[in-house]
């Protein structure tokens, strides 16, 4: 079988019309960006912006006449072609000069002409590339039945070669991109009915009906779902990808993209779509496959980093004046419960010597709670998390040996019960009054999600192995990743919650609330914490994409996650050891990660605007 | 003034105690303990083997006293192997034992000695310091410029299709982690099979098989154009959308004051605007940012050394964590926790005298 081609059999007339609106697009657009610096001024001052210009693409050419004469690129440029780029250079620059003096003259506001055909290009190209996708799809058969029409009437092969044959031919006749998109079929579906829907009753819809007023949020949040449904129906359905993400295929070691299988059998995709990796697994199928990962982890993580960041910052904003003022206080006995379990710990897990030191630290610092506030405390603790290198702590967190340890799932019995904390608060300050509805409430929340949290940190054959409901064992190196991921967000979440509370904290509404004598708590969660939203809602979106860039860096280290899980760090650290001489690896999985992050970054830029404008 | 800096530096002293007690504490874990006394000693130790090796290291001490050696406030461990011969803390190789301290830590100016690169931890953060010190000049050179031109073009004109498309363009740049962008770079730029090095070298524009070196190995001797840009690109890239985002917001939010609206109505022309009036005001907010984005490059240098393989500060932190290297890893964390509190010092001192309305009391 012959490999596929990027862009099968129907690629040549449309590439050329292709490349032409191309480069209209390009010279436009750059034209209309040099002019759109200049327009609405006075005329004169176009020079300037053109001087500049012209300035950088010296300077990159003077780099390059200096590495030359000074040798010390080693393998730089010849004195000829330099001189061919410097003219190159400054024919552009002379180029882009002239045409902005023409269009002054000519135009009243070239820069906007200039963009409009920018646009209309834009729009071409768009339109070409659908017009091929469709082609491609609709008349990828007709290789086979040129080969039918070729065959011998009296030799037919029987049906399952003709099968097989048809197959193959339609394969080729699309190529990979299409074959590809015809892959992602599902999620092309999923994302339509979504968008149609969504604009259609966005008027009903509130912040997120008005994203659809944004292209920018649209696009973002288009990128997003991509991935979201991707991870849908590949982890539920097992529909997107080719072959599983372990699979190794003999002979497939290092292929390039569209390598067919040897010997596939019909079940089987008889193509590597984008190419095997170093142990001939499926580039493609692996990719799909690791959106699962971060899909799961990212935002769960974020969620949580949120929940001990909100927890902690709103009462660090809102409280003045020392921690704790008296003894009998519930904040001084619930602080001394939790310091006495801590130290009771230490002197079972790590000796006497290690308990009296750790007792006369915290003692200390029980002390200092009466005489600083809660928030010079709090927030010494975050900057002492944040002052840490990430990728040191990671390295601290979450080696094997450190899992060895128990460390991680001590971590995990403290981060994952702040979500208990902070839902049973939140209801108890509503209902405080209506004893009866409370307590159905809180039973109605708290016990399934104390269930879930035992079931969560208790896992068999480690250090917490005591409940006996464990409905359920978080695979070692997820629950380590998804612990420290928790662990280096929340300081910054518990930064930006405290400076949010601590600007509410003088609004009339929350003195207001006060008069009437509602508690604390019911202050800091009812009434500044809705408040909040708008900002904490655009920082969850951009805080799931660092989060999904920290997950990377795990995996790029090798850290946390098994070797062959098919996460894209993970990938990315596999394919980088061969990266100059087989890149097919390493790329796809980047350019997933990088579509993620920067879709949950536009979706934040979007719901920010929209969320400001009124 | 003098107040605050030295009551900053006093917390930035107890951060640091902090921090490097907590780094101790994790690497003096048994496990961690048990895995720099196998690649230490041989990995076929049985598990009583390496409790002598680490007990008669001294690694088995209580851990407050074991800090206490570090920092130079108890007499360095001594004892005596098999054989015989003096070990402990103190000694040195080539240094005779009745010559060796008694006291040998933080405060006696001994930052102690890497067990895998057999150096004392001085000169190796000394040495590596100073690579990443040229990685970074050459970083904050190409990042703070192009950032500040960027954000300044966009935030000039909010909301016109230059501002649209920078500001996309910076959300890209900080979207694209180094991992990301690094491997992308390379993969285009500086392999022989792919990208547009073999299209360069057909047409002879080139002499080498690639544009760029995909590796920097070369650069910590002899730093050039090709073999050290792609990873000063690579990190740059990364902080230049933060910065540009609030240059462009800080620019956006001058150009609407009203001194500007008073230039503009007295016939200033735009150029001038911008470059005499509005630039120096909005500068102010990025400097701060610019600061406190060096603790974040950090980040980015680990990531960028060890994908060159540019053996600088962030590669031997890689090397040290890797193998638990005690010393080195503390001397390395002291070092990066006192360049965060230091540029944030410097990120607040520096706002006051930028901007004389802000007064530290």
């Amino acid at each position: 079988m012959e490999p596929l081609t990027w862009f099968g059999a129907y690629a040549g007339g449309f590439g050329g019309l292709l490349a032409i609106a191309l480069t209209i697009a390009v010279i436009c657009g750059l034209c209309a960006m040099l002019l759109s610096l200049t327009s609405s001024s006075t005329k004169g001052s176009f020079s300037l912006f053109n001087g500049i210009a012209v300035v950088v693409l010296l300077i990159v050419g003077f780099s390059y006449v200096y590495a030359t004469v000074t040798g010390g690129a080693g393998g730089g440029m010849d004195s000829g072609s330099l001189l061919k780029i410097l003219g190159l250079l400054l024919g552009f620059a002379l180029f882009a000069a002239m045409l902005g003096y023409f269009m002054n003259t000519f135009f009243d506001d070239p820069a906007a002409t200039m963009g409009y055909v920018f646009t209309l290009a834009l729009k071409a190209i768009g339109l070409l590339i659908a017009a091929w996708l469709v082609w491609t799809l609709l008349f990828a058969g007709a290789g086979f039945r040129d080969y039918v029409a070729g065959l011998d009437p009296d030799a037919m092969p029987d049906a399952d070669t003709l099968a097989a044959e048809k197959r193959t031919a339609i394969m080729q006749g699309r190529g990979i991109i299409a074959s590809i998109f015809m892959r992602f079929m599902p999620v092309w579906i999923s994302i339509a009915v979504l968008f149609t829907l969504s604009a259609l009753y966005k008027r009903k819809l509130g912040l997120y009906g008005k994203l659809y007023d944004n292209i920018i949020g649209m696009i973002g949040f288009g990128l997003v779902m991509f991935w979201v449904f991707t991870a849908f129906y590949s982890g539920f359905f097992d529909m997107i990808a080719t072959h599983g993400a372990l699979d190794q295929a003999s002979g497939m070691k290092n292929k390039l993209p569209g390598t067919p299988l040897r010997g596939a059998e019909a079940a089987e995709y008889p193509y590597y779509l984008l190419g095997g990796d170093n142990l001939a697994r499926d580039v493609f199928s692996r990719m799909v496959m690791g959106s699962g990962i971060v899909i799961m982890i990212a935002p769960l993580a974020t969620l949580f980093a949120f929940m001990v960041g909100i927890t902690l910052g709103l009462p660090a904003g809102y409280f003045s004046g020392p921690a704790l003022r008296s003894l009998k206080s519930y904040g001084a006995i619930a602080t001394a419960v939790v310091f006495g379990l801590a130290a009771l710990a230490t002197l079972i897990t790590s000796g006497f010597m290690n308990f009296l030191l750790f007792a006369v630290v915290l003692a200390i610092m029980l002390l200092l709670l009466f005489r600083t506030s809660l928030d010079t405390a709090l927030s010494f603790l975050a900057n002492l998390i944040l002052a840490f290198p990430v990728i040191l702590l990671f390295y601290l967190l979450v080696t094997p040996e450190i899992v060895e340890t128990g460390l991680p799932q001590y971590m995990a019995v403290v981060l994952f019960a702040f979500p208990l904390i902070f839902v049973g608060v939140l209801l108890h300050s509503r209902l405080r009054t209506q004893p009866a509805k409370n307590k159905l409430w809180l039973t109605v929340w708290l016990v399934p999600m104390f269930l879930i949290y035992m079931s969560t940190i208790n896992t068999a054959d480690s250090k917490i192995d005591f409940w006996p409901l464990d409905f359920f064992d978080i695979p070692g190196g997820i629950l380590v990743v998804f612990v420290s991921v928790v662990f280096v967000n929340s300081p910054t979440v518990f930064r930006i919650v405290r400076g949010l509370a601590l600007d509410i904290n003088s609004r009339d509404y929350v003195a207001a609330a006060q008069t009437r004598g509602e508690g604390p708590w019911y202050i800091m969660l009812w009434e500044i914490l809705p408040n909040a939203r708008g900002p904490l809602i655009v920082d969850f979106c951009l805080r799931i994409g660092y989060t999904t860039i920290l997950l990377g860096t795990l995996g790029f280290f090798g850290l946390g996650l098994p070797p062959e899980s098919p996460d894209w760090g993970s990938t990315i650290n596999d394919g980088r050891k061969l990266l100059m001489i087989y890149a097919h690896p390493a790329l796809p999985p980047a350019f997933a990660l990088l579509s993620l992050v920067l879709g949950l970054n536009l979706l934040a830029d979007g719901l920010r605007e929209e969320s400001l404008k009124d | 003034m003098g107040l605050f800096i030295l009551r900053r530096l006093g917390v930035m002293l107890l951060t640091a105690l902090c921090l490097t007690f907590v780094v101790f504490f994790l690497t003096n874990l048994y496990p961690n303990l048990e895995k720099l006394a196998k690649t230490q000693g041989n990995f076929r130790m049985s598990d009583e083997q390496v409790e002598s090796y680490l007990g008669s290291r001294g690694y088995l001490q209580p851990l407050p006293r074991k800090y206490a050696e570090w920092l130079g406030l108890a007499p360095g461990f001594l004892s005596q192997d098999t054989e015989g011969n003096a070990v402990g803390r103190c000694i040195r190789p080539g240094v005779a034992p009745e010559k060796t301290p008694t006291r040998c830590g933080i405060l006696q100016g001994d930052w102690g000695f890497s067990t895998v690169f057999k150096e004392p931890v001085s000169a190796i953060i000394a040495t590596r310091l100073g690579l990443t010190a040229k990685l970074m000049l050459w970083v904050m050179l190409l990042m703070v410029p192009s950032a500040l031109i960027i954000g300044v073009l966009a935030g000039m004109r909010e909301g016109s299709r230059t501002d649209r498309t920078l500001s996309t363009l910076s959300i890209a740049t900080t979207a694209t982690p180094e991992y990301v962008s690094g491997v992308i770079f390379i993969a285009l730029l500086a392999s022989s099979r792919y990208g547009v090095s073999p299209m360069l070298a057909e047409a002879g524009l080139i002499e080498g098989k690639t544009l760029f070196k995909g590796t920097a190995t070369s650069a910590m001797e002899s730093a050039n154009f090709q073999n050290f840009f792609l990873p000063v690109l690579t990190i740059s890239l990364y902080g230049m959308g933060y910065i540009a985002r609030m240059t462009r917001a800080s620019m956006a939010e001058v150009m609407t004051a009203q001194y500007i609206r008073t230039a503009r109505l007295k016939g200033v022309s735009f150029r001038n605007i911008v470059m005499k009036h509005a630039l120096r005001n909005a500068l102010i907010a990025p400097f701060t940012v610019i600061m406190l984005q060096i603790p974040w490059l950090l980040n980015g240098v680990v990531i960028v050394e060890t994908l060159f393989n540019y053996k600088g500060f962030g590669w031997t932190l890689v090397q040290a964590a890797g193998n638990n290297d005690i010393e080195l890893l503390l001397g390395v964390s002291v070092v990066s926790v006192f360049v965060v509190l230091i540029t944030q010092l410097f990120s607040d001192i520096g706002y006051v005298f930028l901007n004389p309305r802000i007064r530290i009391s």
